[in-house]
């Protein structure tokens, strides 16, 4: 869909911001562009929409080469959204969605209904259409920012940096929001950010960018965290890139072990048992844990907080998480509908991963 | 009193003539000065050029201007074109630097988001820049405004017809009310501008008031106590300029 052929871009110092980039971005897909500040993952973004133009080499979008097309014409045929939502402060929220199709030369009405609409689609609700981009939070002014990158429906989204002016939560919120809207729109997406994790979370693709504006390694997520290339990458990706892998390893197989729970309505009356105890309220959602032999507790802020909760089904990297982080040692798996299911003992966890590795080579060796 | 029921007629006409004489210049000064402010802002040695000229312009005494501008102009002395242009070129002096302030006070991170969003260069300037430029563009358009006002009075010396002829003629007759009279009615005058220019700018900027009405989080609404002080002060002078400030400062 994007193809870089031998890009190089150089600034007026001299210095490679781009070195001699080749890479075929594929259709349909979330490309992530990831690397150190100062690598040229952004300015590669930037060439596809000639935002930055190319020292030498070509850059084609679907066969064709993008120096041939006028730069504003190009631009409208793109979603753009980047970091602090970029928004124009003087307009409200729903003109900001409708400033591409105006651009277009869409009437008024027909580009209010579509931002509305959009509006609704990055699950912002309608009051908000006439508010300014100042009186939003941090997460809702990305959110406008990807449905006025919408609102043309381009084919092409470049997002550059999109996620990393908001707090933690919110980011992974809009993550997943990300991909459950990928999941239905099915754009060519390039992302670029300098969290490898928020890479390896979105990325179908991922491309590491390193110093000197050259890609160490073009491969999925899954192959970067399990084999990087070099110690670059390895060096990127992390210490704890063995754990990030198991992201890519399936929980189905996981026993998941009955457990009892006793209802925090009835905690004034209980007395501990001789074993960790889990607490669930009256929808049998999890609360925390009891201690063994501890003394009758009055109040459900008295007990001890669990830890992670792994849905059934999820990675394994949740279910690890689950069971390291529980008070006492056993992880507790939920259901859809957050209700406890039973729990995963660490021990089960890691025969699992081992398995999971076996069945990999074994994979590897006859494919 | 009797003086100025007596000369009513005469005051109003000369009251008039007054504003337009400031007013026509502030206008023509305005629309010289965005698109000079534009290019100064975008080529960086012609923008120093640009701004030394417009300093040292305005440095020029107007008396001197006044007398000077027929001999070039071919005009009359007491032509309104010579007030005309020479306050033209004053608020182009002074409104060319605030045009480049105001543009630079608006976010680059915006400005590239219209680029890339296909906007052509014009159409960008036009419906982003110039828009968001307003709250700082007004402020020195406020200054000049009064600056002019004031000004026209000079004009009066050579002989040009406005309220400043009543100071000039009140003082050779000894006559306070008339003296008076000239003086409040260049202050009404200036004041009746400045809140005209508040309006204008309340009209075009309506996003400004929104900032401050619905602070979206708690974290937002800590902040905006934090700073809550600051915020008085430079409002006060300046609404739109205050946060602009402040982002730098820190």
């Amino acid at each position: 869909m994007v193809e870089f052929e031998a890009v190089t871009k150089q600034f007026h110092s001299g210095s490679a911001a781009v070195d001699n980039l080749t890479i075929d971005i594929d259709r349909g897909a979330i490309t992530v562009l990831v690397g150190p500040s100062g690598c040229g993952k952004t300015t590669s973004l930037r060439m596809i929409n000639r935002m930055v133009e190319p020292t030498s080499g070509t850059i084609r979008v679907n066969s064709e080469d993008i120096s041939s097309k006028p730069a504003a014409q190009l631009r409208r045929s793109m979603g753009y959204v980047m970091q602090s939502a970029g928004l124009m402060p003087h307009r409200t929220v729903v003109e900001n969605i409708a400033t591409v199709p105006r651009l277009n030369g869409q009437s008024r009405k027909d580009s209010r209904r579509r931002a509305l609409e959009l509006l609704d689609v990055v699950g912002l609700q309608g009051a908000m259409a006439k508010r300014y981009p100042s009186q939003l939070s941090g997460g809702q002014q990305q959110r406008v920012g990807v449905a006025r990158a919408l609102a043309a429906d381009p084919p092409i989204l470049l997002m550059d940096e999109p996620f990393s002016a908001v707090d933690p939560v919110v980011r992974a919120e809009l993550q997943t929001e990300l991909l459950r809207l990928q999941k239905d729109l099915s754009k060519t997406i390039v992302f670029v950010t300098h969290d490898i994790d928020e890479a390896t979370v979105l990325g179908d693709k991922v491309a590491v960018f390193a110093t000197g504006g050259r890609v160490a390694q073009y491969a999925t997520a899954e192959e970067i965290l399990r084999a990087p290339v070099d110690d670059f990458v390895a060096g990127f990706v992390g210490r704890d890139r063995g754990f990030r892998h198991l992201a890519f390893n399936s929980g189905e197989q996981l026993w998941v072990h009955p457990i009892g729970t006793r209802s925090v309505s009835e905690l004034p009356k209980g007395n501990a048992g001789r074993e960790w105890t889990l607490m669930a309220d009256d929808g049998g959602r999890p609360v925390g844990w009891m201690a063994p032999d501890s003394p009758p507790l009055t109040d459900r802020t008295e007990l001890v907080p669990g830890g992670s909760l792994y849905r059934r089904g999820d990675s394994l990297r949740g279910a690890m998480d689950a069971a390291l982080s529980s008070p006492s040692g056993l992880g507790v798996v939920i259901d859809d509908g957050g209700k406890v299911a039973g729990v995963v003992k660490p021990g089960e966890v890691l025969s699992a991963i081992e398995q999971s590795r076996i069945d990999r080579n074994r994979g590897n060796g006859t494919g | 009193m009797e003086w100025v029921f007596n000369n009513s007629d005469e005051i109003l006409r000369y009251t008039g003539l007054h504003l337009y004489q400031s007013v026509v210049p502030l206008a023509l000064g305005l629309m010289i000065a965005i698109p000079i402010g534009q290019l100064a802002r975008q080529h960086r040695a012609l923008g120093g050029f640009v701004l030394s000229a417009s300093s040292v312009m305005y440095t020029v005494p107007s008396l001197a201007l006044f007398v000077m501008l027929p001999v070039v102009l071919g005009t009359g002395i007491i032509d309104l074109i010579n007030v005309i242009v020479a306050l033209t070129l004053y608020a182009v002096a002074l409104l060319t630097r605030s045009m480049v302030d105001a543009l630079n006070s608006v976010d680059d991170g915006v400005r590239q988001a219209a680029t890339a969003m296909g906007y052509k260069p014009f159409r960008r300037f036009f419906h982003v820049d110039l828009p968001l430029s307003v709250p700082v563009l007004f402020a020195g358009l406020r200054v000049v405004s009064v600056s002019n006002i004031s000004l026209v009075s000079v004009g009066a010396v050579i002989g040009i017809p406005n309220l400043g002829y009543y100071f000039i003629n009140g003082m050779q007759r000894r006559f306070i009310l008339e003296i008076v009279t000239g003086i409040v009615l260049t202050l009404l005058l200036a004041v009746l501008m400045d809140l005209l220019l508040v309006l204008i700018e309340k009209l075009l900027t309506p996003w400004t008031r929104a900032a401050g009405a619905a602070p979206p989080t708690d974290a937002a609404r800590a902040e905006a106590l934090a700073t809550g002080p600051h915020h008085d002060t430079g409002a006060a002078a300046d609404p739109g300029r205050a946060p602009e400030l402040e982002g730098r400062g820190r």
